[in-house]
């Protein structure tokens, strides 16, 4: 379906395990984008009853055969994207942690064709975020080595709430681009291959049921991770 | 143990459990193996080469050495057979989605 700009949007909601939230977060979605945009969840294997909520509110449902993590059931909307024509895809968590109260405002800018990346960042003005500090204290870390790394102020790098154009969608979809959690590296892979990014103020909120991608001993993991991918990224050449 | 280690490849091999770009690898340890069994002084040789005073040592150095090659191999096998696979799901699952889509247009019509 195409919007009041004539051009073709698509909401992605990658979800797993997330029964609790999800119908909340799709009658959000609905309400606030007045049937402008595509609306798809990615059923990341969930083993809860995710999927079948979904089916009950009568929404587009893709299926991974199993459970393959965050990034690469963003990439299988990615793809889904492409092939289906969408000019700019915006996901958002199925958590409830983004509001969808934001999304006219990433339609708006994307559709403002400036920039190739929209992110909601919860540390602008007229943000709001209530998380705890260990983890306000990590995102800090990353947004400033990426924005010292790109040169250019970026506030929150690990934020999910992000939009995207057609040619940076395109360039996601190959094989060899690898997330596990697509958020500093991913955005500095992209920041070297040409696409530019701005940020706009979004209300992120507290988690609420669900597990979250980030407990146990994978937080350590995570910042070892991103770290190893940052390096590997900068010894690459810039190239699109 | 040379020989059976060549033996057993080339048997697994002929019932086609393990493929011949595989065997390759285990054919090259089966056949060091065999050597230093026909030809002791060849391990001797070696070790006063790099300099080892023990000829066990020399077989312990070089076993651990082919067999973090053999990891790093492996991982680096494993690494493009994951890319395969993620991409082949993520196909899979548009394609079921448009597939079921389709049917239901169908129904309709």
């Amino acid at each position: 379906m195409t919007n009041r700009y004539g051009k073709k949007f698509l909401v992605l909601i990658p979800a797993f395990n997330e029964e609790e939230r999800i119908s909340e977060v799709i009658s959000e979605c609905r309400k606030y984008l007045s049937n402008e945009t595509d609306l798809l969840i990615i059923n990341d294997g969930s083993s809860d009853g995710t999927l079948a909520v979904c089916q009950r509110e009568g929404i587009n449902v893709i299926n991974t055969p199993f459970n393959q993590g965050v990034g690469n059931a963003l990439q299988t909307g990615f793809r889904y994207a492409i092939e289906n024509n969408y000019d700019f895809l915006i996901n958002i968590d199925a958590d409830g942690q983004h509001d969808p109260n934001d999304l006219p405002k990433f339609i708006d800018k994307l559709n403002e064709g400036k920039v190739d990346i929209v992110i909601g960042s919860r540390f602008l003005e007229n943000s709001k975020y209530d998380g705890s500090k260990i983890r306000i204290i990590g995102i800090k870390f990353f947004s400033k080595l990426v924005s010292l790394l790109i040169r250019e102020k970026i506030t929150d790098v690990t934020s999910g709430y992000r939009g995207m154009n057609r040619a940076a969608l395109n360039f996601t979809i190959v094989d060899t681009f690898n997330f596990d959690y697509p958020d500093a590296d991913f955005l500095l892979t992209l920041h070297r291959a040409g696409f530019r990014f701005c940020e706009i103020p979004v209300t992120m909120r507290k988690r609420y049921g669900g597990k979250s991608q980030h407990r146990g001993l994978k937080p350590l993991y995570y910042i070892f991770k991103m770290l190893l991918s940052i390096f590997i990224i900068l010894l690459r050449k810039k190239h699109r | 143990m040379g020989i059976v280690i060549v033996l057993g490849i080339i048997e697994l091999v002929r019932r086609r459990k393990l493929n011949e770009e595989y065997s390759f690898l285990w054919l090259i340890i089966g056949v060091l193996l065999l050597m230093i069994t026909f030809f002791p002084q060849l391990i001797y040789f070696i070790s006063g080469f790099i300099g080892t005073e023990l000829p066990i040592n020399t077989l312990f150095f070089t076993g651990i050495i082919f067999l973090m090659l053999l990891g790093l191999f492996f991982s680096l096998k494993i690494s493009i057979l994951s890319n395969r696979v993620k991409k082949l799901s993520q196909k899979i699952a548009i394609l079921e989605f448009e597939l079921k889509k389709n049917k239901e247009a169908e129904k309709q019509n």
